[in-house]
């Protein structure tokens, strides 16, 4: 750096002097200017969501699990029941197991959608693309949650129609069809959505998911626990109220004294994710990106 | 904000974020025209990117505000087609291809697919447009960001730290790039930790350290204020050299390491007094203070990561032209 450094280059004869004040030609792009609206972020998300390979991993795993889990309990119980079938019960009820286990493939993809564009930096493009940050939520919520619902649906469409025909069963009514497919898929998707706005509130992955599977398992888990008497109460209410219970709500005709009955959780669900994901809008639009 | 009635203008006007208590950028105002190549430079952490993330508005300004032709950057309707950025290095998913990402990005703002094969062509990302961008070489991920730059063919464009990671051809290229597209009549507004990069492609700098403006000048300007040259005297009569000089009416500075610097080419008229006094020199050197040197003496103080602080004498700046001890000796130390 001590040499003598040659003359500047004067090639870049600076003309800047003539920049400021008189009509410079600015440049016009010939691309035709286009006013973004939410249909462009929705193209966009659905380009993204496809182009990942963990869509891909975790809907596969799901499917999986669902079909795999629900067909294997309907064989089970055919085998094992001593008339082949399951009496009065509702024959739905045995895809619980597998959406139940599959739900945690739903909570990392939403988590994903949302928390891995943080971890990697393509926020930063994603916003300088879409300034308007409300859009970009909105996208990939509707994005995410409509990919997640029709997975869902035909996921446990194919168990309902598997358990159905295995089991020597009654009939289900059109309530319960209703509610053991387009319900319980309905409240997975929103548990999905759930778990992405959480995943832009944390906009960390695995801090995101880990939260999600707490509040998947933990009320159940802390409710075993509760010997005491004085807690009773609260242990009741945990449970009743805990996903896994929700869950099965969908599968039950038995209206409990208490607890979340009918389509009850289903309502629960979207009032929580629409709390969520107005502090989600709240914080998108106050932090820095 | 109706100052300018030309289009392409970036116009920062007391900008300034904090970081709790630190500040990162220190009301900074100035303008970016279009037409040129503006270079925005500052040592590491002296608030580029900060500055550039308001402008984007990916970051809030704690105050003051920052204006593209007189709008805030979230209420552009076309932010693609009217700014293009390249951002930090890999702003994106490593997952997903390169066509895949640009696709993304054009669809956001309405851009026809097409646009996106000219661009993976134009930064020479053809052959690898399916691949995942996860195993790019930092070159590649460099010119990817740069096609995501140029996708909406914006009639302003900012790059941060662009020649980074990239091969001397590609700092060829992204050299003549900026250049040509200044020359189409764009903004263009380039940030570096380079004086050298920037005064082969800057028409126009803007100084920043530790967030605050140090200059805002043209680069002819800066160049001509700043590489001035001097003499390097070396020699074992100092004292009669220094009388000779001083009969003669010439201003000899004594630096930190026993030489003597005289401003001016005068190395002709010092070395035949020393002759005709029978001074012994042992080194006659004329010297020029590099852009580099003087970049660094402009930042002197505001230089937040020194590589040895104590080998570091101050960085107390000194009214140029006087007792300059070794012009810029401690910079080659650090």
């Amino acid at each position: 750096m001590s040499t003598p450094q040659p003359p500047m280059p004067q090639t870049a004869a600076p003309n800047w002097q003539a920049a400021p004040g008189s009509s410079y030609p600015t440049y016009t792009s010939p691309i035709p200017v286009v006013r973004t609206h939410l249909g462009h972020a929705l193209a966009s998300e659905w380009t993204k969501i496809r182009s990942v390979r963990s869509t891909m991993w975790t809907l596969g795993v799901f499917v999986l699990l669902v079909v795999g889990i629900g067909l294997a309990a309907a064989a089970l119980v055919a085998a094992n029941s001593a008339d082949g079938g399951v009496g009065d019960e509702n024959p739905l009820s045995l895809g619980f197991f597998g959406l139940l286990l599959g739900s945690m493939c739903i909570i990392t993809l939403g988590v994903l959608t949302t928390a891995s564009e943080y971890g990697t930096g393509m926020i930063r493009t994603t916003m300088t693309a879409c300034p308007s940050r409300g859009r970009v939520l909105a996208a990939k919520a509707i994005v995410f949650f409509s990919v997640a619902f029709v997975v869902t649906l035909a996921a446990s469409l194919v168990v309902a129609l598997a358990d159905v025909s295995m089991l020597d069963a009654r009939e289900p009514t059109g309530q319960e069809w209703l509610k053991g497919t387009v319900g319980i898929s309905l409240y997975i998707a929103l548990l999905g959505l759930l778990s992405l706005v959480v995943g832009s509130i944390i906009r960390h992955s695995a801090g995101a998911i880990t939260i999600m599977i707490g509040v998947l398992l933990a009320p159940l888990v802390i409710a075993l626990f509760m010997f005491s008497e004085s807690l009773q109460d609260l242990q009741q209410a945990l449970f009743e109220y805990s996903i896994p219970n929700q869950l099965s709500v969908f599968y039950s005709q038995s209206l409990s004294s208490s607890g979340p009955s009918g389509w009850d959780p289903l309502w629960i669900m979207l009032v929580v994710t629409a709390a969520a994901f107005a502090a989600a809008y709240a914080l998108l639009e106050k932090r820095d990106v | 904000m109706s100052r300018f009635s030309v289009g392409g203008m970036i116009e920062l006007e007391g900008l300034t974020k904090r970081y709790g208590e630190k500040v990162a950028v220190n009301n900074l105002t100035f303008t970016v025209r279009p037409g040129i190549v503006t270079g925005f430079l500052g040592p590491n952490g002296a608030g580029k990117s900060t500055t550039m993330r308001m402008i984007l508005g990916l970051d809030h300004p704690t105050a003051g505000q920052v204006r593209i032709d007189g709008k805030r950057y979230d209420q552009l309707k076309d932010p693609l087609t009217y700014i293009g950025a390249l951002l930090e290095a890999k702003a994106w998913h490593g997952g997903r291809s390169a066509f895949n990402h640009l696709l993304c990005l054009a669809q956001s703002n309405g851009i026809a697919t097409n646009r996106v094969r000219e661009v993976l062509e134009t930064v020479g990302l053809t052959a690898v447009a399916k691949k995942k961008t996860k195993g790019f070489s930092m070159g590649m991920g460099q010119r990817l960001g740069i096609a995501g730059a140029l996708l909406g063919d914006p009639r302003i464009l900012m790059f941060d730290e662009p020649v980074n990671g990239l091969d001397p051809e590609g700092i060829h290229w992204i050299r003549n790039l900026m250049k040509s597209l200044a020359a189409q009549g764009r903004t263009v507004f380039v940030s570096s930790h380079l004086m050298s990069e920037m005064a082969l492609t800057a028409d126009h700098l803007v100084v920043i350290g530790q967030g605050r403006l140090l200059a805002d000048t043209s680069m002819a300007d800066f160049i001509e204020r700043n590489s001035r040259s001097y003499v390097r005297i070396r020699t074992p009569q100092r004292e009669l050299l220094l009388d000779v000089l001083h009969t003669a009416g010439i201003m000899a500075v004594q630096t930190g390491d026993g030489a003597l610097e005289v401003d001016g080419s005068k190395a002709e008229q010092i070395g035949e007094l020393a002759a005709r006094h029978g001074v012994v020199l042992h080194e006659l050197s004329p010297q020029q203070a590099s852009l580099e040197e003087a970049f660094m003496q402009l930042t002197a103080e505001s230089v937040e990561y020194h590589a040895h602080a104590d080998a570091v004498p101050g960085g107390q700046q000194r009214p140029p032209g006087q007792e300059r001890q070794s012009w810029g000796s401690e910079w080659r130390r650090s």
